[in-house]
């Protein structure tokens, strides 16, 4: 009981803290060939990633054209779409992700200043 | 694709169609869903789409060797399959035939956030790959609103949802895409607008607290089609919907006759019977004999080796087979042999449309030549009277369609004018019977008659019958001062008639008698008569005999005296007898 206590606590603490800093990301992008749509996409979230999560990150691009199989496993509806399968909890991030706000929502990294 | 198409019309009329397989569906709308080209159906929750939706994938994959697709929104695989697994659809076993795909697509509000501008291609690349593993032909897009709920921005998803419509065209596939239907349109995102080839309406209503699936098709372009609302049944083989408005007066007219099964009723009906594929109501009271003469009707079917269906709507197959076994018609034997099939079910579970495609189903499948609904006027008491009427047209319409004889009973309520209660029925039906109880010195008899009876000479008498151990007997007809007599009227009047023939008839046995016996005194006296001659006779000749005798005696003196004279001897034969005769007589 106590132990669980103590857990919450320490989950809670965890949040307010805020992502720490060394917390893995893993992130996948899907999408069609080379849209001005996925470009663009790819292009920003490099940029995210670059700027606040270097060294701890993993991006895969990925051709729904070429595997279409992964957009059926994946569930992907919409393109493009960035999954950040880490950290949890899953996000979708839908979109060519020029509203870098909502961006960093999806990804847990508001509270960065 | 459109190529394709063309060819599959060698009409040239109209646009090619794909048959659904659905019961009844391909009727109204004429061949099928339009080929190639999306069809909307949309309706409330509830109501069958995706069950409507399913049957046309699996019926188009097993029986036309078409492969579908289907891509549900709102149900996992798993579920599906379980759903649709007690309709007898396999569809694991179609999914690893290859004959059909399946799709889940997840679309979960709270995961998503949206970041900017995007399109649909995932949902295109996904339905693009699973056409092309299969090869599909049709493609079931199950409640696709359900992207609306996922995703926010209204106007991107109209741009592409009117592009996907656009590219299953493109892609040669028929669609069927289901939708919810809102308050004062079709569908609530109005998906009308953009798929405008084929409509499709399916309703579930409750009026007066029975339910009725209904279907309608709103629009099918470049066709054809009924307008008019059918209802639809979904049991354990799918869906069939029911064109009964596609009717008609075509039916030919048989005339050969079957029996009533009462010999004596056969004989009312210009000696024959019903004819064949005509129907036949017999209405009257409470109790007034209908079921018995249904089952007479029925059991004489049976024996004629044909099939029987018996709706009963008030009592249940083993009440029937009891009640008329007590008056000495036993239906078992028919029931075992599969002759007879009873369908028993109260006319208040279902509307009125329900238990129209419940019959016509059975009818279907059971191939009946004859059909016997007992009592029909409960039927058509659960609608309004117009309904029932215009049911019971559709219902008559669609037996004789099938050449199918029917025998309705319809009970009347005693204060109701007899003729007057069945009115709007009366036109439909071809033979009319009537029964009811006549109320006559204290008692009350069974008398029917043939209130009208198309197409042969009838019999106008109005005859009593009873129920007895053999069945129902129509007794003699006599007449009295009030007409018919019945019951014990009729019972005096018999056993008058019979006192009097018997009165008649010891008359004539006594004459006869008298008659014999004046002979055998005659002919006493005869003997009498005769013995008496004779007796004088006997005396005549004795005398005769002395006579001769006393004669002989003499010639012999004469010639013994001749002799003792010595004179000549008297010729015996030279001298008559009358004169030797004579002689003793004039010696006396």
């Amino acid at each position: 009981m106590k132990n669980t206590d103590s857990d919450t606590t320490a989950a809670f603490e965890k949040l307010v803290a805020g992502t720490p800093s060394d917390e893995h990301y893993v992130l996948r992008l899907y999408v069609t060939g080379m849209s001005p749509r996925s470009t663009e996409a790819f292009a920003s979230i490099k940029a995210i990633c670059d700027e606040r999560l270097q060294g701890r990150y993993e991006l895969e691009v990925i051709d729904i054209y070429q595997h279409p199989q992964l957009a059926i496993d994946e569930q992907i509806i919409a393109v493009p779409t960035l999954v950040k399968k880490l950290p949890a909890p899953l996000r979708r991030l839908v979109g060519d992700l020029s509203n870098q706000d909502r961006v960093l929502l999806g990804l847990d990294l508001r509270r960065k200043p | 694709m459109s190529k394709d198409a063309d060819q599959q019309t060698p009409a040239n009329r109209g646009l090619a169609k794909v048959p659904t397989g659905i019961q009844g569906l391909d009727e109204i709308t004429g061949g099928g869903l339009p080929c190639g080209r999306p069809t909307l159906v949309c309706g409330s929750a509830g109501c069958g789409k995706t069950l409507l939706a399913m049957e046309f994938l699996v019926r188009g994959a097993t029986q036309f060797g078409e492969p579908g697709v289907f891509m549900s929104f709102e149900e996992t695989t798993q579920e599906l399959t379980q759903n649709v697994r007690s309709l007898g659809f396999d569809l694991d076993d179609l999914v690893e035939q290859k004959k059909l795909a399946m799709d889940f697509v997840r679309v979960e509000r709270n995961e998503i956030e949206e970041t900017g501008e995007y399109d649909l291609e995932g949902l295109f690349v996904r339905l693009n790959f699973a056409i092309d593993s299969i090869g599909a032909k049709r493609v079931v897009l199950d409640t696709i609103e359900a992207l609306f709920g996922g995703l926010s921005n209204v106007s991107i998803l109209r741009g592409e949802l009117r592009r996907l419509f656009r590219w299953l065209k493109d892609k040669g596939v028929t669609a069927v895409i289901t939708c919810e239907s809102g308050a004062g349109t079709l569908t609530k995102h109005s998906l009308e607008e953009y798929v405008s080839d084929c409509v499709i309406v399916l309703d579930h209503r409750v009026t007066d607290q029975m339910s009725t699936r209904r279907l309608r098709i709103v629009k099918y372009r470049g066709t054809s089609h009924e307008t008019n609302e059918y209802p639809f049944l979904i049991d354990e083989d799918g869906i069939s919907v029911l064109p009964i408005t596609s009717l008609g007066l075509q039916h030919t007219a048989s005339t050969e006759r079957i029996s009533s099964g009462i010999p004596r009723l056969d004989a009312m009906l210009g000696g024959e019977g019903y004819y064949r594929s005509s129907t036949v109501l017999m209405s009257g009271t409470a109790g007034s004999g209908k079921s018995s003469i249904a089952a007479h009707f029925a059991a004489a079917a049976c024996a004629r080796g044909e099939r029987c269906l018996y709706f009963a709507f008030e009592e249940s197959p083993g009440q029937i087979l009891r009640n008329m076994r007590s008056i000495g018609i036993d239906l078992e034997p028919w029931v075992k042999q599969g002759l007879l099939h009873f369908h028993a079910s109260r006319a208040a579970i279902h509307g009125l449309e329900m238990h129209l495609a419940t019959i016509h189903k059975l009818v279907r499948e059971f191939k009946p030549r004859v059909v016997v609904m007992d009592p029909v006027g409960s039927l058509t008491s659960v609608g309004t009277r117009q309904d029932s009427n215009v049911m019971l047209t559709r219902l008559i319409d669609f037996l004789k369609m099938q050449g199918i004889t029917a025998l309705l009973t319809s009970l009347t309520s005693g204060d109701e004018a007899l003729e007057g209660a069945n009115m709007d029925v009366s036109t439909l039906v071809d033979t009319w019977l009537l029964l009811r109880d006549l109320e006559l010195d204290g008692e009350r008899n069974r008398v029917m008659y043939v209130l009208k009876s198309r197409g042969m000479a009838h019999s106008n008498q109005l005859r009593e019958f009873l129920l007895t151990n053999q069945g129902v007997e129509l007794q003699n007809v006599y007449l009295g001062a009030e007409g018919v007599l019945t019951g014990s009227a009729r019972q005096t009047r018999e056993a008058a008639e019979k006192a009097g023939s018997l009165l008649r008839h010891q008359e004539a046995e006594a004459k006869q008698r008298e008659r014999v016996l004046k002979r055998e005194a005659q002919e006493a006296r005869i003997v009498v008569l005769q013995k008496e001659f004779e007796a004088e006779e006997e005396v005549a000749k004795r005398d005769i005999e002395q006579e001769r005798s006393r004669e002989e005696t003499h010639r012999q003196d004469r010639d013994r005296m001749g002799i003792s004279r010595k004179g000549d001897k008297v010729s015996k034969d030279a001298e008559p007898l009358a004169r030797s005769h004579e002689t003793p007589r004039g010696r006396k």
